[in-house]
């Protein structure tokens, strides 16, 4: 689950990272006022308008001005960006909309680091990552010049220790041209330490703050704040809901994700309802390699029951783009019966309008192939998934 | 021969009394497997019916410890279906009680509980397998896990799989051609977990009875380019492989916690060209999969 840039800022203040002054705006009509606020309380003419959406990118797409004209100006930029839709190359061409923005103070930069936390499958530990090459496409960098990025992996018996807080920090040269480099190293140090324990406790799966800048004072700010939480922790987490911004989610996997389906919308017009989440991306596959298009990945689960599978069928019968629907079913410990009964209770309810193959296999595959011949739906039967991705490309290309 | 598991395979199941726990125990049973203990806190002293692959009733004590469930009952294997938060707990009772293979069943556990569980098994000779995985089966022998038996048949390929449904489907084709199975182990699909792909095919590499091997690899993470890797340099017999995921979109989580490109990393594309280059039959379709296999021999 992502979180906005504001949201991330406040969690870093509760764990001691220092953030820029800020206030959150929801309402075009705000903008002006909490530019003022900002402006009286730190002395500082320019305040940075920033759009708060769950992509990166941000800053070259335009959703990033710095302003120097005061409250008027601050509300002059915000109208570019309010109501409109962002596009950055993180959110696809039709962009995300701007519903939220972040008024800020402005700080001068001297230099900008790069600190990110995130889950190393290979060492599997957290693997901290710092570089010098701060406000970059990190990914770039990684790529053209790998020797830049230092890494630490943090233990998790102690925690990252203060020496390897320290190993980055001075191979970053930190504190070069500070006022007070000891100072300064001493705050990458710590806030170092302070983002490990936030991402364990509040149950990460990335922690990024590009950049994390130098004042020409020494002082060391987290200017971006980039928070991904770990979903198979938020039993745990009951202050996520909060934190949830229903508009940066794709309202069908949404409503996929209560229940209890795994479900992820594409661009093509098949819809497909599978079993298992390897077997679902092979659905996928299959479907493209005889010429089709998947409208989306649907994992049922292992053990769905006639509920979520009703559920999940009304989902693609509901969806405009569908033009044909592939149901693939590889039954171990979801049964055959209960898959066949979603569907007739899902179409019972919406209709059929489209073809619709069916591949069953395995568990009481016998008496679901009866339901669905006594349902009268107009089915065809594939015999296994190659036939089955055949027979619905040939279908939607009548 | 077979790996991981035979008959001499002795299991306690910890959330023998859950639903899932519950059913799959039974499953278990039925199939043959030597259900000897269930572990769920405050319900020891409990009998947890079950019956054996003859109908015969099978009375499974039920204990309040892993450790006293293998003091009393000799247990060497455990399998797991406690829900999510409990789980990485439940997987170190396990180790501490002695269990010398691990079987994790559970989904969605907190990734940074199972950092914790990887370091806990550092220097301990007990392997962890899953989590989020369908288990491990040697057909005829021994059923530990949630994967239907019916399809399975005793033979001499094995079978390593980060899903669960896709190695049904390979299993339903190996059996359609008559191509039996030495042991089929789903290492599960979640980023951070016990076996990997290279710990299974050294088993396999040195199981006298497997003759062949399927590997099936999906988005996400680089763990089929380094089984790759280790095959072109070490494997005495013939892999065939599927990458699941060709077609999926960079940036979104497929099911699997594990299952998402990033950054422009853990592609089909890639992992597929790895496989190749180390001498890998990859199958173009899922449809394709035993098919593939066969070819090789």
């Amino acid at each position: 689950m992502k979180i906005h840039e504001y949201q991330g800022k406040a969690l870093f203040a509760r764990y001691g990272i220092a953030v820029p002054k800020g206030i959150p705006v929801f309402r075009l009509d705000d903008v002006a006022g909490a530019a003022e606020k900002l402006i009286e309380e730190t002395k500082i003419p320019v305040v940075v308008v920033k759009a708060q959406i769950h992509a990166g990118g941000r800053g070259k797409a335009g959703g990033v001005t710095v302003v120097k004209g005061g409250p008027a100006a601050a509300k002059a930029a915000a109208e570019k960006m309010f109501g409109k839709p962002l596009v950055t190359h993180q959110t696809g061409p039709t962009g995300q909309t701007v519903r939220r923005l972040y008024i800020e103070q402005g700080l001068d930069i001297k230099r900008e680091l790069y600190l990110a936390l995130v889950v190393d499958r290979d060492s599997r530990r957290i693997a901290v990552m710092a570089s010098t090459e701060g406000g970059m496409d990190i990914e770039e960098v990684a790529d053209k010049t790998p020797e830049k990025i230092i890494t630490e992996y943090v233990d998790p018996l102690h925690g990252l220790s203060a020496f390897q807080a320290r190993k980055l920090a001075f191979a970053l040269r930190v504190g070069e041209g500070s006022p007070d480099p000891k100072a300064t190293t001493n705050q990458f140090v710590s806030i170092v330490s302070a983002l490990a324990r936030l991402f364990d406790k509040e149950d990460c799966s990335m922690c990024e703050i590009n950049p994390l800048i130098v004042t020409s004072r020494g002082d060391l700010v987290a200017l971006d704040a980039k928070i991904i939480f770990d979903d198979n922790a938020a039993p745990r987490h009951r202050e996520w809901a909060e934190l949830l911004d229903q508009d940066e989610e794709d309202p069908v996997e949404l409503e996929a994700q209560a229940a209890g389906l795994s479900y992820v919308s594409l661009d093509g017009n098949i819809g497909c309802l599978v079993n298992g989440a390897g077997l679902a991306m092979a659905t996928m596959d299959i479907i493209g390699h005889y010429g089709g298009s998947p409208a989306n990945f649907l994992d049922v689960g292992g053990s769905a029951t006639q509920e979520q599978v009703t559920q999940a069928f009304r989902m693609i019968l509901s969806s405009p783009k569908v033009k044909g629907i592939f149901v693939n079913i590889f039954a171990g410990i979801a049964k055959c019966d209960v898959i066949a009964s979603g569907i007739v209770a899902a179409t019972a309810e919406l209709g059929l309008k489209v073809p619709l193959v069916v591949r069953l296999e395995g568990t009481n595959v016998e008496l679901g192939k009866k339901i669905l011949a006594e349902s009268g739906l107009a089915i065809q039967a594939a015999e296994n998934m190659a036939d089955g991705a055949q027979k619905v490309v040939a279908a939607i290309a009548k | 021969m077979s790996i991981l598991v035979d008959s001499g395979t002795r299991v306690v199941v910890q959330g023998i009394t859950g639903g899932a726990g519950s059913f799959h125990a039974r499953q278990c049973a039925a199939y043959g497997t030597q259900i000897v203990a269930g572990c769920t806190p405050f319900r020891g002293g409990e009998v947890f019916e079950a019956k054996g692959p003859k109908g015969e009733a099978v009375g499974v004590p039920v204990f309040d410890t892993v450790a006293e469930a293998v003091k009393k009952t000799d247990a060497n294997t455990s399998l797991i279906f406690v829900p999510s938060l409990g789980a990485a707990d439940a997987v170190l009772e396990a180790l501490d009680a002695g269990c010398r293979l691990i079987v994790c069943i559970t989904e969605h556990i907190p990734v940074t509980d199972m950092i914790r569980v990887r370091r806990a098994l550092l220097g301990r000779s007990a392997t962890l397998l899953g989590p989020n995985c369908p288990g491990v089966i040697t057909p005829g022998k021994c059923k530990l896990g949630i994967m239907p038996g019916h399809i399975h048949k005793p033979g001499k390929y094995g079978v390593v799989s980060r899903s669960g449904t896709l190695t049904y489907e390979a299993v339903g084709q190996l059996t359609a051609l008559g191509m039996g199975q030495s042991t089929c182990v789903g290492i599960g699909g979640d980023p951070v977990a016990g076996m990997d792909f290279i710990d299974v095919l050294k088993l396999f590499n040195d199981d006298p009875e497997t003759e062949g091997v399927m590997m099936i690899g999906e988005i996400g993470g680089s763990g089929e380019e380094k089984a790759a890797e280790w095959i072109a340099k070490n494997m005495k017999k013939p892999v065939a492989g599927f990458i699941a995921g060709r077609t999926a979109p960079p940036g979104k989580r497929m099911g699997h916690a594990g299952a998402i490109i990033s950054g422009g990393k853990g592609t089909a594309k890639e992992k597929i060209a790895a496989m190749e280059a180390a001498g890998i039959r990859v199958a173009p379709t899922p449809a394709e999969m035993g098919k593939t296999l066969q070819s090789m021999l």
